[in-house]
């Protein structure tokens, strides 16, 4: 079982510290691939979430029966078997998105960060706690490949959540800059997606930065402050 | 010493064991997906088909079960296709259209998949981009859903066509003496395109009788080679 203290080191984890997309800076193939929009930025993430949260449990349920001398290519076997399954219901369930994601999710198979999580905490860890790792991680990266997607699309295509119709049908996507915004192409390029990863990371770590100053002008044992105190201890 | 090899070898024995079994469980559990999966995905594809043919030929002008009635292609120069389909369309077992799968070879970026319906007439009924890699935001005003204009989207132009010819002069944009509008920056996508349509239906028109004689399923034979 797992502490509630466990749970909360393992989500803020996934979601900050040691987020896929800013710290990490695992699969990144995926990521400057699919965000030019928020769409479809959104919707790998989605699937990347659930294998990696999958992939995880599978791992970790079966972590005492995978010899370690070969726990790689066990380890690539079930993520494999996982995406190609998730490949084909999405198919069979979601046709006008595999459309467009179709070339995308067998790319989850060199996801390396799904690789790594399996490696790094689900070989080690319980079930319960292998899967929160693996949702943890995987909303980690859709918030990253959200505000990405969000920021390509908005700069380069003037427009938000275009193409939602083909998950909500009749919904209509947000025109920002209204119709005679010209675009600003290289934004969906994928030079854009280096820049703006770029961007984030160094935002990313200008807020860790200043966290860290703050617990340090703050000394924790006064007043432990939970978030900043364990960034600090990140940044040291 | 011997031990020891003893116990090598067993123990990389039992690891190719695990190993096997790991691969037959999952590979059981893929090969059971799919056969859980085959019939919604057929049924997607079908659709999908149907729905990218119901954009080039209206579905009230025919009344055959068109995806049953097509012809196999072998390799065709003229279509830019190593192996495809034509769809044909028929009103009370007249021949109305040929719903024809073409590629145009020389995109900006790379090869671009259309489909093209060609009346009885020789007349183009619709054309839709099903596949390509234009740039974004540019060239790809030839995909419907990515073109800016979609009171008047840019391969709209190829239904409205009424005159019969089939010149490649005329298959040509504007810019190279021919009769279409191109945008302006990026005028390769259209010129490949265009060039496309027109060699697809004046294949239409130089195989029309054959292609309808043709029985259904069947490979297309002779002068296509």
């Amino acid at each position: 079982m797992m502490t509630r203290q466990q749970f909360r080191d393992v989500a803020w984890g996934g979601l900050w510290k040691q987020n896929p997309g800013l710290a990490q800076l695992l699969g990144l193939c995926p990521i400057l691939a699919v965000s030019t929009s928020v769409v479809n930025a959104v919707s790998l993430g989605l699937a990347t979430v659930l294998v990696m949260a999958v992939a995880n449990l599978a791992v970790a349920s079966l972590r005492n029966f995978i010899p370690y001398e070969i726990r790689i290519p066990v380890f690539i076997l079930i993520i494999a078997a996982l995406v190609t399954m998730v490949d084909l219901a999405f198919n069979a369930y979601m046709h006008s998105l595999y459309l467009v994601l179709g070339i995308f999710i067998p790319l989850i198979v060199t996801n390396c960060i799904v690789l790594a999580r399996v490696e790094a905490y689900a070989a080690k860890n319980g079930p319960l706690a292998s899967t929160v790792d693996g949702l943890m991680m995987g909303i980690g990266l859709v918030w990253v490949l959200a505000l990405l997607g969000g920021v390509r699309e908005l700069i380069g295509a003037g427009t938000l959540l275009s193409g939602i119709d083909m998950i909500i049908p009749g919904a209509e996507a947000l025109n920002v800059f209204g119709e005679d915004y010209p675009g600003f192409l290289l934004a969906i390029l994928p030079p854009g997606a280096f820049f703006a990863l770029g961007c984030l990371i160094a935002a990313y770590n200008a807020i860790n930065a200043r966290l860290a100053a703050r617990a340090r002008r703050e000394p924790p044992p006064a007043a432990p402050d939970q978030e900043a105190g364990e960034t600090a201890a990140a940044a040291s | 010493m011997s031990d020891t090899r003893y116990t090598t070898f067993r123990t990389s024995l039992r690891t190719a064991a695990i190993m096997v079994l790991f691969s037959l469980v999952f590979t059981s559990m893929m090969a059971f997906t799919y056969r859980a999966t085959r019939p919604a995905i057929q049924a997607s594809e079908l659709e999908e088909q149907m729905r990218l043919i119901d954009e080039v030929l209206p579905r009230d002008d025919y009344d055959n079960a068109l995806l049953e009635d097509f012809v196999l292609l072998g390799r065709t120069p003229a279509l830019g296709i190593d192996g495809g389909r034509v769809w044909r369309a028929r009103m009370e077992g007249e021949p109305v259209a040929l719903v024809i799968e073409a590629v145009a070879p020389n995109g900006y970026g790379g090869r671009i998949a259309l489909v093209n319906a060609v009346r009885d007439d020789g007349r183009v009924s619709g054309v839709r981009v099903t596949s390509h890699r234009e740039t974004p935001g540019l060239g790809d005003y030839i995909d419907p859903k990515k073109d800016r204009n979609k009171i008047a989207p840019w391969i709209g132009q190829f239904a409205g066509i009424s005159w019969v010819d089939t010149d490649p002069a005329r298959w040509a944009v504007r810019k190279d003496g021919g009769s279409f509008d191109a945008r302006t920056g990026a005028t390769i996508s259209a010129r490949a395109v265009v060039g496309a349509v027109g060699r697809a239906t004046a294949w239409a028109a130089a195989h029309r009788q054959a292609l309808f004689a043709a029985p259904a399923g069947s490979t297309l034979q002779g002068e296509t080679q």
